[in-house]
């Protein structure tokens, strides 16, 4: 019954979940092993409930650096096979293979689990650019009901199912991995028990997203992101928020900080007191994409090859701590999460409803927005929400 | 029960009057209300006299007390609200004829007010048939639990809404910086935006004043719009009848309308308005044209609309330069032109059976904001037939035309206002959720200025001030109340808009917008669930 274990079961259009979240990032290019990442996500043991889980890593696959990586989870041998099929149809694989995993007490019913690394074939991309072909392959998978695509980027890959945290980073051995960038997610499912493909983080070429919170905007999203040729299959909330990241800051080519105002826009009255160019930007920005406004109670970690995006709501329901330490970035609910792993940080603050968190690789991390105007709020004890 | 000599009096002044050329055969002139005034209390000040347009009300000298001529009475209640003592009630008169619900009293009286006059049935405001009103057959949502409610008095709540045309996406330009030795780099954070945008309306609340030309509503009316469109950031539609010279001053609050007729249309009234509307067909009567008769022209109106004092203003049905889509987009454009591209153009037309693929068209012919009224809506004046009639209802259009931009990936390219009828807050909400970017509000207008909804706009009669161009009449209603009313409304249901956005947990209008998750249907055969686009309550 492998099947039941991917599958929504009560066909739920949005799944909603409160849950906790941690992301860093070494700057510096420099790889971590998966290891710290599993201790600060299992240490916020209450945000989770056993229902989901999962890590993203960055700078996963350096040997296979210029092909893109897909993570597949099928329902048994069978999906597998035909998933095979289609792959080999459609792109040149270079290579596949299970991904590695082990039993793990408490885990039953997995999917099938496959990695693959592969390049699209021209002749097949008909009028599409080579990263839209990827996203209309991966809709078109998702949309099967058999197989998932859990990510599809160059040097980077999601791990995430049914348990809690331990038990999906002791099934796909996460600790053996490294990366420069990591994201992590631990589940707390409100509407519905977990089911793989909705666990976190979620996938779409290079993005990665984990988030906590549930979106009221999430009916207009989806119609915004719809009408822009993207399927929601997964039918959760947190699928549009990598769908309209890909949809405006790689199609659109808005950078994090834009991406930001458009996910979470300061006020029109913050808007009115900014000086006349950044006011006409920032007003057009809300005019122009004020469907993708993220409304309701969220905070997210939001990943691509090089970049690391933290972002809460504007008015802040959600917690979300930001620490530096030397070249590397840290994004948690908690502060104590980053503390375990980083005891000593550089400084530690707590940034305000819409005020971006960002790490560029090569950019030495910097204190965003209005917590770095207030050095002794770096050391205050943050407030949890 | 009225004294028996009071009906009488009436009966014989009936028949004196209706005796001539008419066959008196039928019912069709008695009373259709009863005006009761309790003697013990009438202290015959006359009050209800002086108030009536309609002479229900008359001074019998001879025993010195007040009567009533009940079959001149509209029901409108001006004098029971005026009357001093509270002496008058007015009620409908029961029906006479022999019950049956085919032949109802209503389809008995037209027939014989058709067979006297051969003539067309007239009434005004709108369509009052038991159509099904789907506002109210969808509830709303709120959070529990998993989402908190935003408290709309801690918490910032936006109803700011922009209208008009949004581009598809926003193209910035990198902004240089300097990277040390190696010269110049693109930023990372620093963007230039080089696109450009179209003319936008900035709303502080997401309703509007629909269209109603000085000429059908008097100048103290129209006044009263402009004066709350100005004090609630928001806007009011000159209608078809052109712009009074003490509106210019609200020109920044005003939609100017070009319809069939082109009354009142010159430059300086296009450069005044904030925005333009072509008027291609109403709620209340689409597919015909308009008639302002001559004698409402009086001199005022005469200059107003352009047109010689005393004729019959006459709009006729189509436009006689549109009679395709590309025509359409020639007028559009021709009136783009002749404002510099600085203003937004608006197409209003009425709900008709295939709306989405029309709407699809007036996007695409160019139009900034498409403006749709339903078949509620209300007018001054229609034929009774085609008002209760032709058309469909709002909520129904609305969630196909939105659908059907969306699915065509034009929704962005214009602003979705509808209209007829909007009656509360939660109407709007429900229309917000549907995906109207705003609404459009007359007769709930009018309401807050005192109408009664008596339905005889036509007669030029209206006691209230509003649907007249008599002297006596109009200078009943102050615009500076009238606008105090109308600001006191839109402030009371932007506070209640604000609360259900909270209780969604939604802190903006944007994320409401065309969020259809927020409602359910009740009620609802799943015919229609599926073309209002939403579930039923349960699921």
């Amino acid at each position: 019954m492998a099947w039941c274990a991917i599958e929504n079961r009560y066909g739920d259009d949005k799944v909603s979940s409160a849950c906790g979240l941690f992301g860093y990032m070494d700057t510096s290019g420099a790889l971590h092993a998966g290891t710290r990442i599993i201790d600060a996500i299992c240490n916020m043991q209450e945000r989770g409930n056993g229902l989901g889980s999962g890590y993203a890593a960055y700078g996963l696959y350096p040997e296979f650096s210029e092909h893109y990586a897909f993570h597949v989870m099928c329902r048994d041998d069978a999906a597998r096979q035909e998933l095979d099929g289609y792959l080999r149809r459609h792109f040149a694989v270079v290579h596949d293979e299970p991904i590695p995993h082990r039993h793990v007490q408490g885990i039953l019913d997995p999917p099938v689990v496959w990695r693959y690394f592969l390049l699209p074939l021209s002749a097949q991309m008909v009028g599409r650019s080579e990263q839209d072909y990827i996203v209309h392959q991966v809709m078109t998978i998702n949309a099967t009901e058999s197989a998932f695509v859990v990510s599809s980027g160059k040097n980077m890959g999601i791990f995430k199912g049914v348990g809690h945290p331990e038990q999906i980073a002791e099934f796909y051995q996460v600790q053996d991995y490294a990366g420069y960038l990591w994201t992590a997610h631990n589940r707390f499912p409100t509407n519905t028990p977990g089911w793989w493909g909705g666990a976190h983080p979620f996938g779409l070429l290079d993005w990665s997203v984990v988030h906590n919170g549930e979106i009221s905007s999430y009916g207009i999203n989806r119609r915004y992101i719809e009408m822009h040729g993207y399927r929601c299959t997964m039918r959760t909330d947190t699928e549009v928020i990598a769908y309209a990241a890909d949809l405006v800051m790689r199609r659109h080519g808005l950078s994090a900080e834009m991406g930001s105002a458009v996910f979470a826009p300061p006020l029109w009255s913050e808007i009115n007191a900014l000086p006349a160019g950044e006011q006409r930007a920032m007003r057009l920005i809300r005019q122009t994409y004020g469907q993708l406004l993220m409304n309701g109670p969220f905070a997210i970690i939001v990943a691509r090859n090089g970049e690391m995006l933290g972002l809460c709501d504007r008015i802040h329901l959600r917690p979300m701590v930001a620490a530096i330490k030397d070249s590397v970035l840290y994004v948690s609910s908690e502060r104590a999460a980053i503390h375990l792993v980083e005891p000593q940080p550089d400084q530690t603050w707590t940034p305000l409803g819409g005020e971006p968190v960002i790490a560029r690789l090569g950019e030495r991390p910097r204190v965003s927005g209005s917590a770095a105007l207030c050095v002794t709020a770096t050391d205050k004890e943050p407030s949890y929400a | 029960m009225q004294p028996l000599t009071h009906r009488g009096r009436l009966f014989a002044c009936q028949s004196i009057r209706d005796v001539g050329d008419k066959m008196v055969l039928s019912l069709a002139s008695a009373p259709a209300f009863i005006v009761e005034r309790d003697e013990t209390r009438c202290i015959a000040c006359q009050v209800c006299v002086r108030q009536c347009a309609n002479d229900v009300h008359y001074y019998d000298e001879v025993d010195g007390s007040v009567r009533s001529h009940d079959a001149q009475c509209v029901g409108c209640h001006r004098c029971v609200t005026l009357c001093p003592t509270h002496a008058l009630t007015v009620r409908t008169n029961p029906l006479e004829f022999r019950p049956h619900a085919n032949w109802t009293g209503e389809a008995l009286r037209n027939i014989y007010k058709q067979a006297e006059t051969g003539g067309m049935l007239l009434t005004g405001m709108g369509c009052d048939q038991p159509f099904r009103i789907y506002w109210d057959h969808m509830v709303l949502n709120a959070s529990q639990v998993t989402n908190p409610s935003i408290d709309p008095m801690r918490e910032p709540m936006e109803l700011v809404t922009y209208l008009g045309a949004k581009p598809e996406r926003l193209e910035f330009r990198p902004e240089m910086v300097s990277a040390g030795e190696d010269g110049e780099r693109p930023s990372g954070s620093c963007m230039a935006l080089t696109t450009e945008a179209s003319p936008q309306l900035e709303l502080q609340v997401p309703i509007m004043f629909s269209a109603m030309s000085y000429g059908s509503i008097s100048l103290n009316a129209v006044l009263s719009l402009a004066r709350a469109a100005e004090a609630a950031g928001t806007y009011y539609n000159t209608g078809e009848g052109g712009l009074h010279q003490a509106l210019y001053p609200y020109g920044a609050h005003t939609i100017a309308q070009v319809a069939s007729g082109r009354f009142g249309v010159h430059p300086q009234y296009l450069d005044t308005a904030a925005a333009l509307e072509i008027k291609i067909g109403q709620g209340a009567k689409p597919g015909i044209g308009g008639h302002l008769p001559g004698e409402k022209v009086d001199l005022d109106v005469s200059r107003t609309r352009m047109i010689p004092a005393g004729s019959d203003a006459l709009s006729p049905a189509p436009h006689h330069d549109i009679y395709s889509i590309e025509d359409l987009r020639q007028l559009i454009y021709a009136l783009k032109e002749a404002t510099g591209y600085r203003k937004p153009v608006s197409v209003k037309v009425a709900a008709v059976h295939n709306i989405a693929p029309i709407a699809s068209g007036i996007v695409r012919a160019g139009a900034d904001i498409v403006a749709i009224d339903g078949l509620r809506g209300g007018t001054g004046a229609a034929p009774t037939m085609i008002r209760n009639n032709v058309g469909i209802p709002i909520e129904l259009a609305l969630a196909a035309v939105d659908q059907r931009l969306r699915e065509e990936g034009i929704r962005h390219r214009a602003s979705l206002v509808v209209g007829g009828s909007v009656r509360n807050s939660a109407d709007i909400v429900k229309a917000i959720a549907l995906g109207a970017d705003a609404v459009y509000i007359a007769t709930s207008a009018l309401v807050a200025m005192g109408c009664h909804l008596c339905q005889r706009c036509y007669t030029g009669k209206c006691n209230w001030g509003i649907a007249t161009q008599d002297p006596y009449l109009t200078k009943r209603l102050n615009p500076d109340m009238g606008a105090r009313r109308l600001t006191n409304l839109l402030r009371a249901w932007s506070l209640e808009i604000k609360e259900m956005m909270g209780g969604m947990g939604i802190n903006s209008v944007e994320s409401l917008r065309g969020n259809r998750d927020h409602l359910r249907g009740v009620g609802l055969n799943q015919v229609e669930l599926d073309a209002l686009g939403i579930k039923s309550a349960g699921f």
